[in-house]
C-alpha cells in the first residue's frame, strides 16, 4: 500500500502524541515522589529525597511486597500447570463440549472483576465456611491466570504441529519422555510468556482481592489503596509505584527476549 | 525379519510400572484426555462455576432488615427491586455508556499507534514501541489512577496546562473516569490490534495498492474487516474491565456511582449480599450477551 508521505509523518506524530499522554501521568508520579509539598497543586514547590528515605524504611511497604510476591508466586505456579494441561486437551484432541471448555478458561477475566470477587467471596464464606485467607487470595488468582498460560501455550502447540511428538512416539519415547525432551523444550519460552503475565495480573489485582482477602492480609495494591488517601503516605506510594516502574524492565526485557528467540526459532 | 521381531524393536521395553502407564496412555486418547483435563476443569468448575451458580441463587435470597440474617427462602424480590427502581436503571444506563466510550476512546487512540508499530515503524522501533507499551501496564493500575486524580486536581498540571489556552480542568466526575479509564486499559487494547495488524499480510496492502485502490478503500475493505476480531477482542478487555470498576470511580468520579459501587456497598456497609448478587447479575447478562454476540467474529482466540 502506497502511504503518501504526510499520512506517513501525521501517523508517526499521532504515535509520539499518544506515547507522550501514556507516559506524562507516570511522570507525574515520578515528580510526586520528590515533591515536598503534600498537596497535588502544580508546579512543586521544591524537591526532596526525603519520601524515598522514607519509603526505604517502611515496614507495611516491605510486608505488602512480600505477601504480593508470595501471592503471584503460588498463583502463577497453579496456573501453569493447570493452564499447560488444559491447552494440550483442547489443542491435541477433539471431543463434545470443546467451545464450552474454551469459554470457560476465558470466563473469569471476561467477567468484570467485581462479578468474580463476589461470587467467590460469597462461594467460601457462605458455602465453605472457610476463613479468608492468603490462601483464598491465591486460589482466586489463579483462577483467573489460566487463561494467560492457556493463550500462550495453546498458540505455541498450534504453531508446533504434532509431527515432532509423533516422530518420538514413533521411535519409541514413551509419552513422558516425549513430553520432557519434545514438547517441554518447544513449549518453555510460551510458558516463561504467560507466566509472566500471570504473575503480573496477580501482582496488580486489586478488585478481587478486596473481596477474598482475610483481614491480616494486605497485598501490594490493598496496602496502596489503604495508603492513598494518607497526607503523610501516599507519597511514600508514589515511591513505590516508581520503583515497581523501574523493576518492571526485567520482566519486559525478558519477555522480549523470549520474543526474540521466538523470531529466531521460526 | 518376522512382522514380530520388528514390533519387538519398536516397542518402548516393559517392564517398569512408568513405561507401562506410558504404552497404556499411548494406546488410549480418550484416557490421555480425561487425565489431562481432569484437573483443571475440577478447579474451574469447582472453584468458579459453582461460585457462579451460587450467586445466582443467593440473588433469590433476601436479608431479614431487621436481624441482618440471611432468609434463604427464594423469591424474585432482589430481581424485581432492580429492575423496576429507578435508581439501578439510571446506574446501569451510566455503567454502560462510561464503557462503551473508554472502548470506544481506546479503538480510535489504538489503530494509529497499532499501525504504525506494525506496518510502518523499523524492526528495531518496533521493539522500542512494544516496550513503550507494555510499561506502563506494569505501573500499579492505583498509582494510576491516583496519578489522574493528581493530574486533574484542582490546581493540578492539566489545569495549569488549560488555561494556558483558556479552558479549565474537567475535575472530578464522569468525563475523568473515562479519561482514567481509557488510559488505565489502553495498553489492552493495543497489544490485540497490533498483533491484529501484524497477521494482515503486506502483499495484500501492495496488491490493493497496486490494483488502483486508493489508502482509504484499501482500509476500508481490506484492513478493517481483516481486524475486526482483534478490535473486538481488545473491546472485551476495555468493555468488561470498565464495566466492573468501582475503585477508579471512587478515586477521580466524584459522587457518582457505578454499578461495581452499588454492589461493593451491599456486600459491605449494607450487608445485603443477596440483592449484590442480584445487581452483580446485570454485568453478567451484558457480558454474556457481548461474548456470545461476538463469539462466531472469532474475537474470542485473539485475546
Amino acid at each position: 500500500m502506497i502511504l503518501s508521505a504526510s499520512v506517513r509523518r501525521l501517523l508517526a506524530a499521532l504515535t509520539g502524541l499518544i506515547l507522550l499522554l501514556m507516559y506524562l501521568p507516570l511522570a507525574v508520579v515520578v515528580l510526586n515522589s520528590f515533591n515536598t509539598s503534600k498537596s497535588l497543586t502544580w508546579p512543586p514547590p521544591g524537591l526532596t529525597f526525603d519520601w524515598w528515605e522514607r519509603a526505604f524504611h517502611s515496614a507495611g511497604a516491605r510486608d505488602a511486597i512480600t505477601t504480593s510476591v508470595e501471592v503471584a508466586l503460588a498463583s502463577t505456579a497453579i496456573a501453569l500447570l493447570l493452564g499447560t494441561l488444559l491447552s494440550m486437551a483442547l489443542q491435541r484432541h477433539d471431543f463434545f463440549g470443546k467451545s464450552s471448555v474454551n469459554l470457560l478458561v476465558i470466563l473469569p477475566i471476561a467477567l468484570p472483576g467485581i462479578v468474580t470477587g463476589i461470587a467467590l467471596n460469597n462461594a467460601f464464606r457462605g458455602i465453605l465456611s472457610l476463613q479468608l485467607s492468603i490462601m483464598t487470595v491465591i486460589i482466586a488468582h489463579a483462577t483467573f491466570c489460566i487463561v494467560t498460560v492457556f493463550n500462550n501455550v495453546q498458540a505455541r502447540l498450534r504453531r508446533m504441529g504434532g509431527n515432532f511428538e509423533e516422530a518420538s512416539a514413533d521411535l519409541g519415547a514413551g509419552i513422558w519422555t516425549t513430553f520432557r525432551l519434545v514438547t517441554f523444550p518447544q513449549l518453555r519460552s510460551a510458558l516463561l510468556a504467560g507466566g509472566l503475565l500471570a504473575f503480573a495480573l496477580s501482582f496488580d489485582e486489586i478488585i478481587v482481592t478486596t473481596f477474598t482477602a482475610g483481614a491480616g492480609v494486605k497485598t501490594l495494591p490493598i496496602w496502596i489503596l489503604d495508603n492513598l488517601f494518607r497526607p503523610n503516605q501516599a507519597p511514600i506510594v508514589n515511591v513505590v509505584a516508581v520503583v515497581l516502574i523501574l523493576l518492571s524492565v526485567v520482566p519486559i526485557w525478558l519477555a522480549q527476549k523470549i520474543s526474540g528467540e521466538t523470531e529466531a526459532l521460526r | 525379519m518376522s512382522v514380530d521381531t520388528a514390533r519387538a524393536a519398536v516397542s518402548p521395553p516393559r517392564g517398569t510400572a512408568a513405561r507401562r502407564v506410558s504404552s497404556s496412555l499411548s494406546a488410549k486418547p480418550r484416557t490421555r484426555l480425561g487425565l489431562l483435563l481432569a484437573a483443571p476443569l475440577a478447579w474451574l468448575v469447582l472453584v468458579y462455576v459453582v461460585a457462579l451458580a451460587a450467586l445466582l441463587v443467593s440473588a433469590l435470597w433476601t436479608v431479614d432488615s431487621f436481624t441482618g440474617e440471611i432468609n434463604r427462602s427464594l423469591t424474585f424480590d432482589n430481581l424485581k427491586e432492580i429492575t423496576t427502581e429507578s435508581l439501578y436503571r439510571t446506574v446501569t444506563i451510566r455503567t454502560i455508556g462510561v464503557a462503551a466510550l473508554v472502548t470506544v476512546v481506546d479503538v480510535v487512540i489504538a489503530l494509529p499507534i497499532a499501525f504504525y508499530m506494525a506496518k510502518l515503524a523499523s524492526r528495531r522501533m518496533q521493539r522500542i514501541l512494544v516496550i513503550a507499551v507494555l510499561t506502563p501496564l506494569w505501573a500499579s493500575y492505583l498509582v494510576k489512577a491516583f496519578a489522574w486524580r493528581s493530574v486533574l486536581s484542582d490546581g493540578g498540571i492539566f489545569q495549569w496546562a488549560a488555561s494556558r489556552i483558556g479552558l479549565d480542568t474537567p475535575g472530578y466526575g464522569l468525563t475523568a473516569v473515562v479519561i482514567t479509564q481509557a488510559y488505565i486499559w489502553l495498553p489492552y487494547v493495543i497489544l490485540p490490534i497490533f498483533a491484529g495488524l501484524e497477521r494482515v499480510p503486506n502483499s495484500l496492502l501492495d496488491a490493493s495498492g497496486d490494483l488502483g485502490a486508493s489508502t482509504w478503500q484499501t482500509m476500508r475493505t481490506i484492513v478493517f474487516p481483516m481486524l475486526t476480531p482483534a478490535i473486538i477482542a481488545g473491546s472485551i478487555f476495555s468493555f468488561s474491565l470498565t464495566l466492573g470498576d468501582y475503585i477508579t470511580v471512587n478515586i477521580v468520579g466524584g459522587a457518582n456511582q457505578m454499578l461495581g459501587n452499588l454492589v461493593y456497598t451491599n456486600v459491605g456497609a449494607a450487608n445485603n449480599l443477596p440483592l449484590a448478587a442480584a445487581i452483580a447479575l446485570i454485568p453478567i447478562v451484558i457480558m454474556i450477551g457481548y461474548l456470545t454476540a461476538v463469539r462466531r467474529t472469532g474475537a474470542l482466540e485473539n485475546l
